[in-house]
């Protein structure tokens, strides 16, 4: 029996789609083919949110999709508007998050020839999507959307775009929604072999130095009381990516903090001298690893990922696991029991105390350091968003991350401009949390006309600058490697980022002494406004410890002070 | 190390270069690459031959299986299978030299489809080996074009991929 249909436009079946996936939210700026979709979202029961610049669009639904899991929906027109996307599309793909991206396009009948404001936009995406569409009838857009939603947060999550041509947006069709999807070429593993798991209890018997190495694939499947289960079951120490902070509790005592270039020592040293290393939901990324061929020498590598062709694609894997993280990890707490780690858990209590993170503190100028610590301690529980740098790296070893979702970052890409509108599609799906954009001088700057929007749509978000004048992590690495000549890394001056943010309508504020820190700190948070803090910081202060890449993770540079 | 995958993909528009795209990003070679429908007409089958040591093929594998328009990958093994290329060969000819390059045809059971005053087309088909002598041995009459479907491969037996 055939459900019953209703007849409308293209435009009209997108907004009944888009409720049927119960989008709240979609981010996005006009054009001319978008017309009859944006004459549709004029009274639809939809938060439209107006950026400045299409870009912001993407990072916003992206940050959206991060602080819910939900999947972030963004639009924009044809031709520039989506080739504006395309950063924010890449962003989210090398960060496995969901995300659906619409863009217009000029109609059927003059595809291919060169028409205004053309671009072949699933053309550029191909690489950078999981899966995109080029809308040819309006009868198959229902199918379409319904397909895009399933593909963008199932099995590895990821953008799917959809161009829709304008003539496919006037055109009318017999709308009814599928209920269900059917690709045959498209059926992620989520139960993992449970063989396998067995394979990996077993390893995890005979273990006595373990180490847990947990990414951004944990906080995807929302396994992070899964994670901490197993950790504390077996009593390995847990070390976490960048896109995995959050997945464990910060506070912990297996806690091991952030593997790789700018980890802590213990954990690298503890990646490199594990006998049986388990990763989750990561895929051996080059700033984790450092030199490949040294990387955890004496280790056993299982590794649980939901995307087959992570495993053994840059370090070779004893004990594969294909599956969803959540599932995984509980049946692999089942079979396993503590291993025989007292002895390491005790060497790795010695490493912790002897190679701490630490910085030199001052009472004249801002640590930047510092001011991740104050944000801290003023609110525990903020969702902190990052821009690209420096900052990132202090904001990723210096706060105490205690629940998912609650850090936001560009990891695969880094991507400068991309923390202040993923920030508001933090706070927009999150209008709990207390929101922070932790930012550089240089990144904030690449989306700073997104000021617009935080004012015009009073979405209180913090941007808390680390002013240091420089395009801080590039001069770092010329101080190091390129003998102190700071080739176009000189940004002092640019301008007045509290008069900016007052030019915008919103809160600007500044400190420029660490007695200042935690005053503008609480006062940003107490106004209730869109802010902008101008920390000025140390101006020459380094992100240490330090890999040098391509060397091995246990040949570290401590570079405090210098 | 050559292997020859067979990929039965959704017969839809930008399938093909969703694939080749992900060939040269990830920087694979391809050696051929051949492509048309099936007995199914929702899918076409593309004949890859690719280049490469296990753990090239694992990951092209892996890669292409994440395609969503890739319905499955196969890797085909020569001994197993029944692998086939055609050729067109433009040769020149003239009355000396056609009864010789006639008697090539002959012994490689190839055919001649087209006879012109100054030329002679040749179809020929078989393995990769066969082409290559085919065309080593036409080669000193002068070869004015040739072209070369790539290979299809398909495995014996009953059993399909």
């Amino acid at each position: 029996m055939s459900r019953p249909t209703e007849k409308m436009t293209g435009a009209r079946a997108l907004i009944e789609c888009l409720y049927k996936e119960e989008v709240d939210t979609i981010f996005g700026y006009p054009g001319g083919v978008l017309l009859p979709i944006y004459d549709e979202l004029y009274d639809a029961d939809i938060r439209h949110i107006l950026v400045r610049h299409e870009q912001a669009a993407a990072h916003a639904a992206d940050g959206y999709a991060r602080a819910t899991g939900k999947t972030g929906v963004c639009i924009a027109t044809s031709g520039p508007g989506a080739t504006n996307l395309v950063t924010g599309i890449a962003n989210a793909y090398m960060d496995s998050v969901p995300m659906v991206a619409l863009t217009g396009q000029v109609p059927s009948f003059l595809l291919g020839n060169d028409a205004f404001q053309e671009a072949d936009i699933t053309g550029i995406t191909l690489p950078i999507t999981k899966h995109n569409y080029l809308v040819q009838d309006a009868k198959e857009l229902p199918r379409i959307i319904k397909e895009a939603f399933h593909i963008a947060s199932t099995g590895r999550q990821g953008p799917v775009l959809i161009d829709l041509p304008k003539d496919i947006t006037t055109d009318e069709l017999d709308f009814s929604y599928p209920e269900s999807v059917e690709l045959r070429g498209y059926k992620p593993t989520v139960k993992g072999n449970i063989q396998q798991v067995k394979r990996a209890a077993a390893e995890i018997a005979r273990s006595t130095n373990p180490v847990i190495y947990a990414g951004g694939g944990i906080i995807n499947s929302n396994a992070s009381g899964e994670l901490l289960k197993l950790a504390e079951t077996i009593m390995a120490p847990v070390t976490t990516t960048l896109t995995g902070m959050g997945a464990f509790p910060a506070d912990h005592p297996l806690f091991l903090g952030m593997p790789g270039m700018h980890g802590t020592k213990y954990a690298n040293y503890a990646i490199q001298e594990s006998d049986l290393l388990i990763a989750v939901g990561v895929r051996f990324d080059d700033r984790v690893t450092g030199k490949v061929a040294s990387f955890a020498p004496n280790a056993r590598v299982i590794h649980i990922d939901i995307d087959p062709a992570e495993i053994s694609k840059n370090v070779r894997v004893d004990t594969p696991i294909v599956g969803d993280a959540k599932w995984v990890l509980e049946s692999l707490v089942k079979y396993s029991k503590k291993c025989k780690s007292e002895a390491w858990l005790d060497k790795i209590k010695q490493w912790k105390k002897e190679y701490p993170l630490h910085y030199i503190k001052s009472d004249d100028i801002i640590k930047p350091q510092y001011i991740v610590e104050q944000i801290c301690e003023a609110c525990g529980d903020a969702i902190i968003v990052t821009e690209v740098g420096q900052h990132q790296m202090w904001a990723a070893q210096y706060f105490k991350f205690k629940e998912p979702r609650t850090f936001i970052t560009s990891g695969g890409l880094g991507t400068m401009g991309y923390g202040f509108p993923a920030a508001i599609g933090a706070k927009l799906g999150r209008p709990d949390k207390v929101v922070f954009d932790i930012a550089g001088d240089g990144s904030f700057q690449m989306s700073s006309q997104e000021l617009a929007t935080v004012v015009e749509n009073d979405i209180p978000v913090i941007v808390a600058i680390f002013n240091n004048g420089y395009l801080g992590m590039v001069r770092q690495w010329q101080e190091l490697f390129f003998e102190h000549r700071y080739s176009f890394t000189t940004i002092k001056g640019s301008v007045d980022f509290v008069k900016l943010a007052e030019a915008y309508g919103a809160l600007g504020l500044r400190a420029e002494k660490p007695s200042e820190v935690r005053p503008v700190i609480e006062e940003a948070i107490a106004s209730g406004r869109p802010t902008v803090i101008d920390f000025i910081v140390d101006p020459e202060e380094n992100v240490s410890p330090m890999v040098p890449a391509g060397a091995a993770i246990n040949e570290i540079m401590d570079l405090e002070g210098t | 190390m050559k292997h020859t995958l067979a990929v039965l993909v959704e017969n839809r528009a930008g399938v093909l270069s969703r694939v080749s795209g992900l060939f040269s990003r990830r920087g694979y070679n391809i050696d051929s690459l051949a492509v048309g429908v099936t007995e199914d007409p929702a899918i076409s089958r593309m004949t890859i031959v690719v280049r490469g040591d296990d753990h090239v093929l694992e990951q092209v594998t892996k890669q292409l299986n994440k395609l969503i328009d890739v319905i499955r990958v196969t890797d085909i093994k020569a001994d197993e299978a029944i692998e086939r290329e055609l050729s067109l060969i433009k040769v020149a000819a003239d009355a000396n030299t056609r009864s010789e390059i006639i008697q090539i045809v002959d012994i490689f059971r190839a055919r001649i489809v087209d006879v012109a005053s100054k030329s002679m087309t040749i179809e020929v088909t078989g393995d990769d080996e066969k082409i290559r002598a085919m065309e080593q041995l036409l080669r000193p009459f002068g070869i004015k074009e040739m072209v070369r479907t790539g290979k299809i491969a398909m495995t014996r037996g009953a059993k399909s991929v």
